[in-house]
């Protein structure tokens, strides 16, 4: 495969894509934006999982992207559910004014 | 400079755009709506890696289950516009864009120095199904089952615990 574009330019999106999630979980003070970020660096590790595979002629990086694709499922429900636990309690997802579990 | 030179640009451009606006868009529901482009981006690129069964596991499970629970969620909230108060360039940001910024190049040095010995041989991988739902799951199920097992204990776990979280009384 001649062609084919080589693996380093995968890795280096999976990379810019881990940095934006990072950004935006350091940044945002949205919680349910701060998970959508959360999602963006599964992603990245997904990307260089399969950039791997394709690299080795190997599935099991496919059925780890597969259990990284089903832990973010399982995340996101837990997630939710405590952000809306919050808002039941405060009347916010704002992560600067619940400070609770700040020393 | 092959299709898949082309088609990986546009798809890498477009995926970094639209995670960009993930970050930088007011409303929550805007950054819902770029990371549902950001998905679908990201599966075009998984197909390019030949990766066809993933790429479909993507489109259904985060755009078509994780992401439509951010959207119930965010509307349940009833959450409008952030109305910013503050100055636009804080300390928390200049701190994150200096993190995000230092971590990103330590990452692209490291990866450019990988040597890029091509040991993919592309059309007998083809040839064996590389990629296929067949071959992926006959190793789910004879090498990895005991994960996927404990995956499928995961999954009903955090379904249970989701309503007993979100639940107002118990």
């Amino acid at each position: 495969m001649v062609h084919s574009v080589d693996i380093k330019y995968y890795l280096v999106l999976a990379a810019v894509l881990f940095c934006l999630g990072m950004f935006g979980v350091l940044v945002r003070r949205n919680a349910l934006v701060v998970f959508m970020c959360v999602e963006l660096m599964l992603n990245a590790a997904n990307l260089t999982f399969l950039a791997f595979a394709r690299q080795n002629g190997d599935a099991t990086g496919h059925v780890s992207a597969f259990f990284v694709i089903a832990v973010a499922a399982a995340e996101a429900s837990i997630g939710l559910a405590i952000v809306i636990a919050v808002f039941r309690s405060r009347g916010t997802v704002n992560i600067e004014e619940i400070r609770t579990m700040k020393h | 400079m092959s299709i898949e030179h082309v088609l990986f640009g546009v798809f890498a451009l477009l995926t970094v755009v639209s995670a960009v606006m993930v970050i930088v868009a007011k409303s929550p529901i805007s950054s819902a709506m770029s990371l549902v482009a950001t998905f679908f981006f990201l599966a075009g690129i998984y197909v390019l890696l030949w990766a066809h069964t993933v790429a479909v596991l993507q489109v259904l499970v985060y755009t078509g289950a994780i992401m439509v629970l951010f959207l119930f969620v965010i509307m349940l909230l009833n959450l409008g516009e952030a109305n910013v108060t503050g100055p636009r360039v804080t300390l928390a940001r200049v701190a994150g864009g200096v993190a995000a910024a230092g971590l990103l190049a330590v990452l692209v040095t490291a990866i450019w120095r990988i040597p890029s010995a091509s040991t993919f041989t592309g059309s007998q991988a083809m040839s064996q199904g590389f990629g296929t739902l067949a071959v992926i799951g006959q190793t789910i199920y004879t090498r990895w089952l005991l994960p996927f097992e404990a995956v499928s204990l995961l999954l009903l776990v955090g379904m249970v615990g989701a309503v007993v979280v979100a639940k107002s009384r118990i």
